[in-house]
């Protein structure tokens, strides 16, 4: 049936046009030079990953990754329990699923602006702080890393819920009562028997966490100030400002491959796990 | 009177394997025919040729004499119940009887749609969707969207296998019955002796992608060419190179001599079922055979010392 | 241990909607503090005569819309096409384009388009940003009404095709109205995803192209301001409403 190869057509082509292609002119851009009116020109160089080297910068890659792995886990802290609760729960399941996908329907930049509401100086939670008298002055809560932390984890929790539940949905229901059974108490039983077998889920969570932190641009700028500089900024900087496109290209090109490497290695894993 | 459908050197190949080996068919216009085998025996296969999904490695497969080879399944005029049914999920009973009728362009249809409905016995139920019916109506349905269109031959493919026991049996009743009335060619696929037997005029039986033999339900029975026919349609004995039925085996105290074949044996095992015993018993080679005695008078146990003998005109095959 | 458990579900849903019910609520404060004046509904009144918000309401319902009908299509035919036969590569890509950090996609498409331009002379603008959109926008469609078409029997198509219908009428007849409920969500999403971008938005919208997330960025960036709050107000009962209706149509 020759019709199939007709309907992945569009596709293909918007991949191609719009996706391939960009990206290859991105890494070319990162071998070359920048140009006199911003831009690129020629001599091919290596400059630009040579610079990645500077501590300036390894700091900030590893400030990013330190961020991204910090908000990945505070997000599995908080959701592996509110997973668990959704799925033992009896009765209303399907409306606490939907009070957890509620947020991530309602859009992504108001969420993060709520935290601007609220922890600017003469946001609520001065306001209450002073009103209640445990303050006097008004807490610079604001453009720091906490608050982006804060930001990250409360605008990516729901996608490390959702994996996680599903996995433990699939559990079988007997093996923490055969626990229960052989003696094992409630909290011992769900750390040393739940949480390994939702593995599966709580690594699509990590991922689903972990890579859009990693590459975070909004949340530290709005709730950063600018103060927060993050892989994310430092390369819309160099794309906007800064008027440095090969040098952000060159460090795109570096993000794109520890993603790349953390998505392939870690299904290599799981897979082998899996056999 | 020439064949509705014929099959000629039929073969189909895949990666690495060889579904069908070539091979023959003549079914007669207005019969009931089965292609009985195990799993893998190629007979789906030879099923999704006849109606077009795929096409021969080599062969012919002729409808009303016009080789069909290359024809796509919308160009030929059989139609192919599924084992899973295969109902469209957002049609009615009745809209999924009416699908082929409207891609034929045929609109004014309701008093064969109608007719169709109360033949399958779904009358009432038509405007249910498939969720809302049960496996057995579902078949129905399957039965009535392909019927309705009258096609030269009506395919099944296992039609029913998804059924529970009891309603099988029915069932088979109600399709033998459903074909007489209607009298189109039948062309049904199953791995169940006793389907086959039950239903058709004439079937097929098929093992790693040939043709063992073709006959009347009692041929292949009473009648095999090969062991493996013989194993297939029930259960046989093998002894002194030729086989036996359980049911026309025998057991006596004493060797029997008026004409019928006498081997001694040792009793090992008696299994009441219900309706008769089966009494496994050991021959002096250390073969094994199994007799049916209905209505015992005499009670065989284990370890007795017996005959085990059987009338030579019921001998079913000379190995 | 459920008791502990159930305690927590209460905090943890109260950390997850109070900082949106908050914002909502002191969208009607008639003070830019927060400390409660009195009821008002000037900041909506604000919203409403805001002719940048107006405009960039209008341009991101243009965009999500237009992208939301070219990638769903674009998408389900895809799906389709993966169905009948995979191509590893192709879903290889799509995958990748969802890892891909939003910054780094925004980045190499203004690449990609001032590239272009040096020979096209054209510029950015609202069509930049809908090729953008539909980008991203592919690879979750696919996913949607794959996951979709894993539920449906692929004898279904034999079936149609049995009863005389081509491959092409299998398709619209069949398959398509079998995929109903999984294209509506699968659009939904696309329509979500677009409407909130400010990432990729921000990096390939022409001047005069300025969407809803990027006038609000904006604001937002010069200061914290109710009027913020009551937009956002709006529309987070917009799409919640539409997420809760379309949950009953596809249950119906």
């Amino acid at each position: 049936m020759k019709l199939r190869s007709w309907f992945v057509l569009p596709t293909w082509a918007w991949m191609v046009g719009l996706f391939a292609a960009p990206f290859a002119i991105v890494l070319a851009y990162s071998f070359l030079a920048r140009g006199v009116y911003g831009g690129v020109e020629r001599p091919w160089t290596l400059e630009n990953y040579q610079r990645l080297l500077d501590p300036l910068y390894l700091t900030i890659l590893l400030r990013s990754f330190g961020m991204a792995l910090l908000a990945t886990l505070l997000c599995l802290i908080l959701a592996f329990p509110a997973a668990l609760f959704i799925s033992r729960s009896s009765r209303h399941k399907n409306l606490y699923l939907q009070l957890v996908m509620l947020p991530f329907w309602t859009s992504f930049l108001v969420r993060t602006y709520a935290w601007l509401f609220l922890l600017r100086d003469t946001g609520l939670v001065n306001t209450a702080l002073q009103k209640v008298g445990i303050i006097h002055a008004p807490l610079q809560l604001l453009y720091n890393d906490g608050a982006v932390l804060l930001g990250l984890v409360y605008g990516y929790l729901p996608f490390m819920v959702l994996p996680i539940y599903a996995t433990l949905e699939r559990l079988d229901p007997s093996l923490p009562e055969a626990a229960a059974d052989l003696g094992a108490r409630p909290w011992p039983t769900v750390l040393r028997v739940i949480l390994p077998l939702s593995r599966p889920g709580i690594v699509a969570g990590a991922i689903l966490v972990f890579i859009p932190c990693l590459g975070a641009y909004l949340t530290p700028d709005l709730l950063g100030g600018g103060r927060t500089v993050l892989v994310g900024n430092l390369v819309q900087s160099q794309f906007t400002t800064a008027r440095d496109w090969p040098f952000g290209a060159a460090v795109s090109m570096l993000l794109m491959l520890l993603v790349t490497l953390l998505v392939w290695g870690i299904l290599r894993r799981e897979s082998e796990q899996l056999t | 009177m020439e064949p509705i459908l014929e099959v000629r050197d039929l073969a189909k190949d895949y990666p690495g394997q060889r579904a069908l080996g070539g091979i023959s068919l003549s079914i007669p216009q207005g019969s009931f025919f089965s292609l009985l085998g195990p799993s893998g025996c190629g007979k789906t296969t030879t099923l999704r040729l006849i109606a077009g999904f795929e096409e021969p490695t080599s062969g012919e497969v002729r409808i009303k004499g016009q080789v069909v080879n290359h024809c796509k399944p919308y160009e030929r005029n059989v139609s192919t119940v599924f084992q899973s049914y295969a109902l469209f999920p957002h049609l009615s009973a009745r809209g999924n009887i009416e699908f082929g009728l409207k891609r034929h362009g045929i609109t004014d249809s309701a008093a064969r749609v109608a007719e169709v409905i109360k033949l399958v016995g779904l009358w009432g139920k038509e405007g249910r969707k498939p969720a809302q019916l049960s496996g057995g109506e579902r078949q129905r349905v399957a039965l009535a969207r392909s019927l309705v269109l009258t096609p030269d031959v009506l395919l099944l493919d296992e039609p029913l296998a998804a059924l529970d026991p009891k309603l099988r049996k029915q069932m088979r009743a109600e399709l033998k019955a459903m074909q007489r009335r209607v009298g189109i060619t039948f062309l049904l696929v199953t791995h169940d002796q006793e389907e086959a037997l039950s239903m058709s005029d004439q079937l097929a039986v098929m093992n790693e992608g040939r043709i063992e033999q073709v006959g009347t339900p009692e041929d292949v029975y009473f009648r095999p060419c090969t062991r493996f026919v013989a194993g297939f349609l029930g259960a046989v004995n093998w002894i002194d190179g030729v086989g036996i039925r359980p049911e026309a085996t025998r057991i006596a105290r004493e060797a029997q001599n008026h004409g019928a074949k006498s081997f001694p044996a040792l009793v090992t095992d008696s299994v009441f079922l219900g309706d008769c015993f089966q009494v496994v018993v050991r021959l002096a080679t250390g073969e094994e055979a199994v007799a049916q005695v209905q209505h015992s008078s005499d009670v065989f146990q284990p370890g007795e010392s017996v005959h085990i003998c059987w009338n030579p005109a019921d001998e079913i095959l000379v190995a | 241990m459920k008791r502990w458990l159930g305690l927590y579900a209460v905090v943890f849903f109260a950390f997850l909607h109070l900082p949106l019910l908050t914002l909502s609520v002191f969208s009607f404060n008639s003070s830019r503090f927060t400390v409660w004046e009195h009821f008002s509904l000037d900041w909506y009144r604000a919203v409403f005569r805001d002719p940048e918000l107006i405009e960039g309401t209008w341009n991101s319902v243009i965009v999500a819309v237009a992208a939301t009908l070219i990638s769903t299509v674009v998408g389900t035919l895809c799906a389709y096409g993966l169905w009948k036969r995979g191509s590893r590569l192709l879903t290889g890509t799509l995958y990748l384009s969802l890892v891909t950090p939003e910054i780094v996609t925004g980045i190499s498409l203004l690449a990609l388009f001032q590239w272009m331009f040096r020979w096209l002379h054209w510029h950015l603008g609202l069509y930049t940003v809908i090729l953008a959109h539909v980008a991203f926008s592919i690879a979750y469609v696919v996913i949607v009404i794959s996951a979709r078409l894993r539920t449906i029997s692929p004898n279904l198509e034999e079936a149609a095709m049995d009863l005389g219908a081509s491959e092409w009428g299998a398709f619209f007849y069949v398959i398509l109205p079998a995929l109903g409920p999984g294209i509506i969500a699968a659009a939904l999403l696309a329509l979500t995803v677009s409407f909130d971008d400010y990432v990729i938005t921000s990096m390939v919208a022409g001047v005069d192209s300025q969407t809803l997330p990027m006038v609000i960025y904006a604001m937002a960036r010069r200061g914290a301001s109710p009027v913020i709050n009551a937009i956002s107000a709006l529309i987070t009962v917009f799409f919640g409403l539409l997420i809760v209706i379309s949950q009953r149509v596809r249950e119906a």
